[in-house]
């Protein structure tokens, strides 16, 4: 016996409680010792289980009150009295912890901790957990594979990571309400895989907050950028120079989308902003068989309507249908990076860096509405995509480097990957197709319900901060053992700075208290540091190597 | 063996859970809960002291009260000395353990104590070292006894407090031990906790 085992406990852990009943799937019981007070111990917390022969990691998923009578309820004792208070406290009246045992911790150092099967004995001890026991499972960010996101909740002295190499494996998810930090989340998320040197990432970066400088509204400051952090590992892409020279952001090159560029598929993406017609989808088929690669430039020439009169006759359509189209796909024109012959370099140049190994941050700029961003995103991604899979293809050949892969971020995802519009895009392919051609996603979305429900179910990790809505909260959590703790637990996680990841990059869900963005991290990328002078040397071989 | 503290009386009636002792002196008996010691030296057993009381030696005659001149009661024992030896002060003592061998057991004794062996009341060290432990209290729940069992609790409970460096302490600790077994009564438990602290 342990005795009364309240407060510390040698070896600095502290006791907290007894397992008094539970199951593998519903979670454990434990009862508080009586010097523990429920306010201790918030859910989301780390514990620790001592079974006889094994040793469980739990995570808190509720705390609740008890007592061992009803009468206390109804004739209730007298609290304000501080001596009756401490007597009872923990004994008549008790606080209960529901955990939900997630891993076995291993023996020895080398030992993978394993998945629960069974639950520990009555009246186990229960202690929280030390910094330990979680490097024991999320590992620490000695090994450059892993970084530090944030630390476990309530406990901010433990630095909890996630495995980057199993995170770029798959296709990945940022989910949140608006103002609950998903791009700063995002940002953390991307250093870490630029500093694993694992993948290179493509930011179509729709507010301007990656590349150079981001506002952190909440402290009223500036933080770094991906480019101010990892120097020429990054480059910087922009579709309005102009903001961005006002900005004074150092780009390597300005985009440009010709209309030839565009096709079909990447038009009916934009149904909904262009407000396309039901006859469009036709229509536009037709011209393409009629002009060609050419077909929107010269479409969009007809500035006659009787010119466009003449084409509804040769193409045997109503002419209420061409200049209906006619006045949709016209306000392409007051996107001004769409131009009838681009100069197709930068995007040339931008596919190069990539084929080095670099990261791209494309800026929006101020043309940061959705109709341009869904556009660019698209068509761009559409061309990297079609390299990588030709790439892929002459390595699984024989010949040339395996492509390094390449994790793009989108955000506003819901509208690339709705199920109504999910079939037409690159990202539903990318998405749909797992890593077999190097290239994964990053979506950064605040509806995950409005995201097609194949796409969710492909996602390896998926990292969730605050989300109020319940069609929401049930899409990120679909297919997740334990669902109705971890929704509980999600649903009560601060608007600001915490999340809960889930799937492959950690062992377990975990929710996290997000890493403070500052100098302190600023330092911490250094020391690991991404591929810089080793890293060019392999990108000068991959230049010259077959792709 | 340790040193014995004020002998008050001697055994005169006595069985597996209780005795009563007559004390040497009129109105001497020790104070409601304290912990005695009677049984002998080998084979010692320790009670409370529950009931007293002080009654005439014969039981047909009954006193009368003879202090109406009188500004003190103790007057009236002065200008009578025999009334002295007409009354006499019994106490009921609750068993609650023994001494087997020099190691002090809470619970009832193999056997009672005998007629005439001599009850002492304990001194502070020794009830300090007997309340180490707080197995007794469920003996006294747990048995009819001649005064309210709560009240004896409580008496016995501040006494033992009193004879430690660390009152609170071990008020807060009997207090847990008591919450334990009355949980099933949170109104008792409360009432008998508040006659428990030292103020009130």
């Amino acid at each position: 016996m342990t005795g009364d085992g309240r407060g510390s406990w040698p070896g600095g852990r502290r006791r907290l409680g007894r397992v008094v009943g539970g199951s593998v799937s519903g979670g454990l019981e434990v009862r508080l010792d009586a010097g523990v007070s429920v306010e201790e111990v918030g859910i989301g917390r780390f514990v620790t289980v001592e079974g006889d022969r094994r040793r469980f990691l739990c995570l808190v998923t509720d705390v609740k009150l008890r007592s061992v009578s009803e009468q206390v309820a109804t004739v209730p004792p007298d609290y304000e009295d501080p001596f009756i208070a401490r007597v009872m406290g923990g004994i008549t009246t008790y606080g209960v912890l529901q955990v939900l045992p997630t891993l076995t911790l291993p023996d020895g150092p080398d030992d993978p901790p394993e998945p629960v099967k069974t639950v520990p004995g009555h009246f186990s001890p229960v202690y929280e957990a030390t910094p330990e026991d979680l490097r024991a499972v999320y590992g620490d960010e000695a090994k450059t594979d892993n970084f530090q996101v944030g630390s476990p909740l309530e406990m901010p002295e433990i630095p909890l990571c996630i495995n980057i190499r199993r995170l770029v494996e798959r296709s990945n998810g940022v989910f949140g309400k608006s103002g609950t930090g998903k791009s700063f989340l995002t940002r953390l998320i991307l250093l870490g895989i630029i500093r694993s040197g694992l993948a290179s990432v493509l930011v179509f970066d729709m507010h301007n907050e990656y590349g150079w400088k981001a506002e952190d509204k909440e402290r009223g400051r500036d933080v770094k950028g991906l480019r101010q952090l990892y120097g020429s590992s990054v480059v910087v892409f922009t579709l309005d120079e102009e903001s961005s020279r006002r900005r004074g952001v150092t780009y390597d090159g300005v985009v440009e989308i010709g209309y030839n560029e565009l096709e079909i598929d990447d038009l009916l993406l934009l149904t909904e902003p262009l407000h396309l017609s039901g006859r469009a989808p036709d229509l536009m088929a037709a011209l393409e068989r009629e002009y060609g690669r050419d077909w929107l430039a010269r479409f969009l020439s007809l500035q006659d309507p009787p010119e466009r009169e003449q084409l509804a006759k040769e193409l045997g359509f109503g002419s209420s249908v061409v200049s209906a189209l006619y006045q949709s796909l016209s306000r392409l024109k007051r996107l001004h990076f769409l131009k009838p012959r681009a100069d197709s370099r930068a995007v040339e140049l931008m596919l190069n860096y990539l084929k080095m190994g670099r990261s791209v941050v494309l800026e929006f700029g101020r043309t940061n509405d959705l109709l341009a961003y869904m556009l660019v995103a698209n068509v761009l991604t559409r061309r990297i995509h079609r390299h990588y899979v030709e790439a892929k293809e002459r390595f699984l050949g024989g010949v040339g480097a395996d492509p390094r892969p390449l994790v793009v971020v989108i955000e506003e995802a819901h509208k690339f990957l709705s199920p109504a519009v999910a079939h037409h895009t690159i990202f539903g392919t990318i998405a749909r197709e797992m890593r077999k051609y190097n290239v994964t996603l990053l979506i950064v979305d605040q509806r995950p319900s409005g995201i097609d429900e194949e796409v969710m179910s492909q996602l390896g990790t998926r990292i969730v901060c605050s989300l109020d809505n319940e069609k929401d909260l049930e899409s990120v959590l679909t297919g997740v053992v334990g669902r109705s703790e971890l929704r509980a637990l999600l649903a009560r996680l601060d608007s600001r700075q915490q999340a809960l990841i889930l799937g492959h990059a950690v062992p377990i869900p975990t929710p996290i208290r997000v890493r403070d963005y500052d100098e302190k991290l600023y330092g911490s990328l250094k020391s690991g540091g991404p591929p810089s002078e080793g890293g060019t040397l392999d990108l000068e071989e991959d230049l010259f190597g077959e792709w | 063996m340790t040193e014995l503290g004020v002998r008050v009386g001697e055994v005169i009636e006595t069985s597996t859970s209780r005795f009563v002792a007559h004390c040497y002196e009129l109105h001497g008996a020790p104070a409601l809960g304290s912990l005695v010691r009677t049984g002998g030296i080998d084979r010692p057993v320790f009670g409370l002291v529950a009931a007293v009381s002080t009654t005439g030696i014969d039981p047909g005659r009954r006193p009368v009260a003879r202090g109406q001149r009188e500004n003190d009661p103790e007057e009236i024992f002065k200008k009578n000395p025999q009334l002295a030896q007409l009354f006499r002060t019994e106490f009921e003592a609750i068993i609650v353990g023994h001494a087997d061998g020099g190691t002090i057991r809470q619970g009832l004794p193999p056997a009672p104590p005998r007629v005439h062996d001599f009850v002492y009341l304990c001194r502070p060290e020794e009830t300090a070292s007997f309340t180490d432990q707080l197995h007794f209290l469920a003996l006294i729940l747990e048995q009819p006894i001649s005064v309210p069992a709560d009240e004896l609790i409580a008496a016995a409970l501040r006494q033992a407090a009193a004879s430690r460096p660390d009152p609170d302490e071990f008020l807060i600790r009997a207090g847990r031990e008591l919450a334990r077994l009355l949980a099933p009564d949170p109104v008792r438990l409360q009432l008998l906790l508040r006659r428990l602290k030292r103020d009130g």
